[in-house]
């Protein structure tokens, strides 16, 4: 059951949404004017700007730190990752990033059957007629308008936008490949995974060989909480049922607490997993069907036809419970995501301050001056992140117990004023 | 004046948030007054109420950024 979750997760990575990255170009400064003459190196071919030459731009980078990649960057190395992109019409594809030449900044020098990589993630070249195979000397950058696209051979190719799931509302669009790339994200559920695979596998043998022995290393430090998510949450809630989901829910809570906090390790990457809406949707949708499948006859009626209440409240019930049935796991995806984004971001921007106050390493003292506050700052904003890491787990299990906990509830007998 | 609309969203969507969570606090602080020994229990309620208000408010963040 749990590999099922985890492939699921796996392939729900198909499309990029990265709810940032479609609109952090527009609201970039370009300072157009200043860094033209002075060294031309992030002035690039067809009149594009590379990504980051010139000044600092803060939003870009906490948007860049927040998004998922190709690339896997832990401190100065970047660890390449495959990528799968399937094409309709083409099919299946199967390559190292390794084969972009990439920089320390994610951009790609190469192309490869049509793919390029921009800042680290993989994206696709607009024009169909692009020649297949490995093509070299290309320069990716961002236009005037801040949409990405590629020059070589002093011919501007414009890139596709990474995929936004707003259907077209904010401007966004799918892209034309399925990416079921192993990506940074990917790497990060799975590494979780086999961590949370060692050690409970680990507990539970340990439970099963010496079971009235008292609790020693990691058992000391896994039981309260497993008791406590029992005790507390999963019984008062599901009652005589709660030994059935206790699978479901343990997992729930000790995947999103794994992933919140690996997000939170520093220099190891900073993978963003609960904080991509894609991710969380899932596990919201996990919950819907687990809450949907075991609701009983008294749940649908009380949905649907509520009992007890006259005919037109019921008319005007109905639909509301209808939303509700699909707002309550949208809240849950959406909650989470907020947080540890939230989170991720306001850590980025902090560190930020300390260039913003450098003027990007022209101004020493200023750096110097700023990085005191700064990293005191963001210790704070990590303790508390860490605090916000075991209550974001702790409120989306408590909240999909209740919703099972109100589709398993036995009827209680209703008289004409419920 | 420069600058996005969407900033004075955010700025609102805290000001929700505060109030939110200003009431849930005094109100803890004084149920627990009240009754001293029930600290725990208020206080892990209380920690929960507080991330269901945030999440709403982060939720109006993160949309503003969305829009601008």
């Amino acid at each position: 059951m749990v590999a099922c979750f985890f492939c699921t997760l796996a392939v729900a990575q198909h499309d990029n949404t990265d709810h940032g990255d479609g609109h952090d170009h527009s609201s970039h400064d370009h300072p157009h004017a200043v860094d033209h003459g002075a060294d031309g190196h992030h002035e690039l071919g067809c009149g594009l700007h590379g990504h980051h030459g010139g000044d600092f731009d803060p939003g870009a980078t906490a948007f860049h730190h927040i998004a998922d990649a190709n690339i896997y960057s832990i401190g100065p190395l970047g660890i390449p990752l495959p990528c799968i992109p399937f094409t309709p019409g083409k099919g299946f594809d199967f390559f190292m990033s390794s084969k972009f030449d990439y920089d320390s900044h994610g951009s790609g020098a190469n192309a490869y059957n049509g793919f390029v990589l921009d800042g680290g993630t993989l994206k696709r070249v607009v024009d169909g007629n692009f020649p297949d195979g490995l093509i070299e000397g290309v320069e990716i950058g961002h236009d005037s308008d801040g949409h990405s696209a590629m020059c070589y051979k002093d011919k501007l190719y414009p890139l596709e936008a990474k995929s936004t799931a707003d259907f077209g509302i904010f401007g966004g669009g799918i892209t034309g490949f399925y990416d079921f790339s192993i990506t940074k994200n990917v790497v990060s559920m799975f590494a979780v995974f086999l961590l949370m695979l060692l050690v409970f596998r680990a507990i539970a043998k340990k439970y099963r060989s010496r079971p009235s022995e008292a609790p020693s290393g990691l058992q000391n430090f896994m039981e309260p909480i497993f008791l406590f998510i029992q005790d507390e949450v999963a019984k008062p809630f599901l009652g005589k049922h709660y030994l059935k989901y206790i699978p479901f829910l343990m997992s729930l809570f000790f995947f999103i607490l794994g992933l919140n906090l690996w997000g939170q390790i520093p220099f190891l990457g900073g993978s963003n997993v609960t904080g991509n809406l894609a991710f969380t949707a899932v596990l919201a949708i996990f919950v819907f069907i687990v809450v949907n499948l075991s609701g009983n006859r008294h749940y649908w009626q009380h949905a649907l036809w509520m009992p007890g209440v006259p005919w037109p409240v019921k008319l005007i019930l109905t639909p509301v419970e209808v939303l509700g049935l699909f707002i309550k796991p949208i809240t849950l995806a959406l909650r989470l995501f907020a947080n540890i984004t939230a989170g991720h971001m306001v850590i980025t921007i902090f560190i930020s301050f300390i260039f913003i106050f450098g003027k990007n390493g022209t101004f020493v003292p200023g750096a110097w001056g700023a990085s005191i506050p700064t990293v005191l700052l963001t210790m704070f904003m990590m303790a508390i992140e860490l605090l916000v890491a075991f209550i974001q787990a702790f409120v989306f299990t408590i909240l999909a117990t209740s919703y099972l906990g109100a589709a398993l509830e036995e009827g209680h007998e209703h008289e004409a004023a419920h | 004046m420069t600058g996005s609309i969407a900033a004075l969203g955010m700025g609102l969507a805290v000001i929700g948030a505060g109030i939110g969570l200003a009431s849930i606090g005094g109100k803890a602080m004084e149920a627990i007054a009240r009754q001293p020994e029930a600290v725990g229990d208020i206080r892990s309620n209380m920690i929960l109420i507080a991330a269901l208000i945030e999440g709403a408010a982060l939720i109006a963040i993160v949309f503003a950024f969305l829009v601008a």
